[in-house]
């Protein structure tokens, strides 16, 4: 991936900038957590290389991995709405590189302008939709053993 | 010329692939039924049995036919041995338009065993570099237990970016986890100069589809193959109907401008 994130993507030039501003560069050794379920979902990351596992606390066994963000994907959107706490976990596989951005001072931004506010909002709810539409194919089991693919 | 009387062939090596699914591995007994190309298909008879469409997953050499258990036909397949023989009929159908593809970016996404008739277009483009400009690889399978030709990826991607993702990852999986389209967040698009070539089961095909042409590809290039029941092979019988296409004769392989509107079409 050579192109910016998706989101920087949208942001007119100025607004970019504004985010970008409140960016801090961060690393993650393969292995480390990012977040866990239910803790303060108070920043979240822009992925700029690497992969992140999401996954969900089921106890007596390993977290399973629910989905992958990658490189350009935005990574965390319970920092939106209140109460601002993380409907699942997230773990670093292999070492990752990523923007962090403040969720309070986004938000902050947000309200403030609300032409910024719009065009990030719109963002965050095209990645939710996108999401959604991912997990509905993948209830689907469309590569289930019977009545899968082609010949 | 293609013939309605199935051929002996010979099975040389049967593969597993995954707990369901073989790849066989065959040669003709005496005659040998005209060359096929990747995308077409073999009614392939299991003697006593029945017949069942099998697209080709293999032409070095040998003809490589991947088989998947879901019923008496397919069942009876997976279970031969090499020594064994089946009959076959074909080649049928379209294949990939490949010379429409030459000079182009290669775009492959396939899905679950929609991966099978995409294997040959692969092997072609590695073993003729230079004929297509880059070419990309998208997997989605339900689980890395069913990804199939798990041992030839590695290769793929001395020369190939190949990109897999699981539905069902289990705990030892380190690769991607989602539906296959989010793979193609993964790789750079040329729109201008790629062509992409789509197989799997039909709804992962309208889903892909939507989200290459959400993101500017054409839909005059991009080519899908479908399924219907396909019985005759020849046109005759009428099973595989697609509104006004024969799918064993106008497909599998066909245009996704023709199929679109078609796909659109409840209880087609």
């Amino acid at each position: 991936m050579t192109t910016l994130p998706p989101l920087l993507d949208a942001l007119p030039e100025a607004h970019r900038d504004r985010l970008l501003a409140l960016a801090h560069d961060r690393d993650f050794p393969d292995g480390s957590r990012l977040f866990d379920e239910g803790g303060p979902a108070d920043r979240f990351w822009l992925v700029r290389s690497g992969e992140v596992a999401l996954d969900v606390y089921v106890p007596g066994r390993p977290a399973p991995v629910v989905e992958t963000l990658g490189a350009g994907q935005q990574l965390g959107w319970s920092w939106i709405f209140p109460p601002y706490r993380w409907h699942l976990g997230a773990r670093a596989v292999g070492p990752v590189r990523a923007w962090e951005l403040p969720a309070a001072e986004v938000r902050q931004l947000c309200a403030d302008d609300p032409e910024f506010g719009y065009t990030l909002m719109r963002h965050c709810v095209e990645v939710i939709a996108d999401r959604l539409q991912a997990t509905r194919i993948r209830l689907l089991d469309l590569y289930a053993p019977v009545g899968g693919g082609p010949p | 010329m293609t013939t309605t009387v199935p051929v002996p062939y010979r099975v040389t090596a049967a593969t597993p692939e995954t707990a369901d699914t073989v790849s066989l591995e065959l040669e003709p007994i005496e005659r040998a039924l005209p060359a096929f190309s990747p995308g077409r298909f073999a009614m392939v008879y299991a003697f006593g049995i029945g017949e069942v469409p099998i697209s080709v997953s293999a032409l070095r050499g040998r003809l490589v036919l991947t088989v998947r258990a879901v019923g008496a036909v397919t069942g009876a397949l997976c279970q031969l041995r090499p020594g064994d023989a089946v009959g076959l009929r074909g080649p049928y159908g379209t294949g990939w338009d490949l010379d429409a593809a030459a000079d182009s970016d290669l775009l492959v996404v396939a899905g679950g065993l929609g991966l099978a008739p995409l294997r040959p277009v692969v092997h072609q483009a590695l073993d003729r570099p230079g004929r297509f400009g880059s070419l990309a690889v998208l997997v989605g399978a339900r689980s890395p237990g069913e990804l199939l030709y798990r041992a030839e990826l590695p290769q793929w991607r001395t020369s190939v970016q190949v990109e897999v993702t699981v539905d069902q990852p289990d705990p030892t999986w380190r690769g991607t986890v989602g539906v296959v389209t989010a793979l193609l967040d993964r790789i750079d698009l040329r729109l201008d100069r790629t062509r992409a070539l789509v197989c799997g089961p039909e709804a992962m095909i309208r889903h892909t589809a939507r989200a290459l042409l959400a993101r500017g590809l054409p839909a005059r290039r991009l080519q899908t193959s479908l399924e219907r029941n396909m019985r005759c092979g020849t046109g005759h019988c009428g099973h595989c109907q697609l509104g006004p296409l024969l799918l064993c004769l106008d497909g599998p392989v066909i245009g996704y401008e023709r199929a679109e509107p078609l796909l659109a079409v409840r209880e087609l």
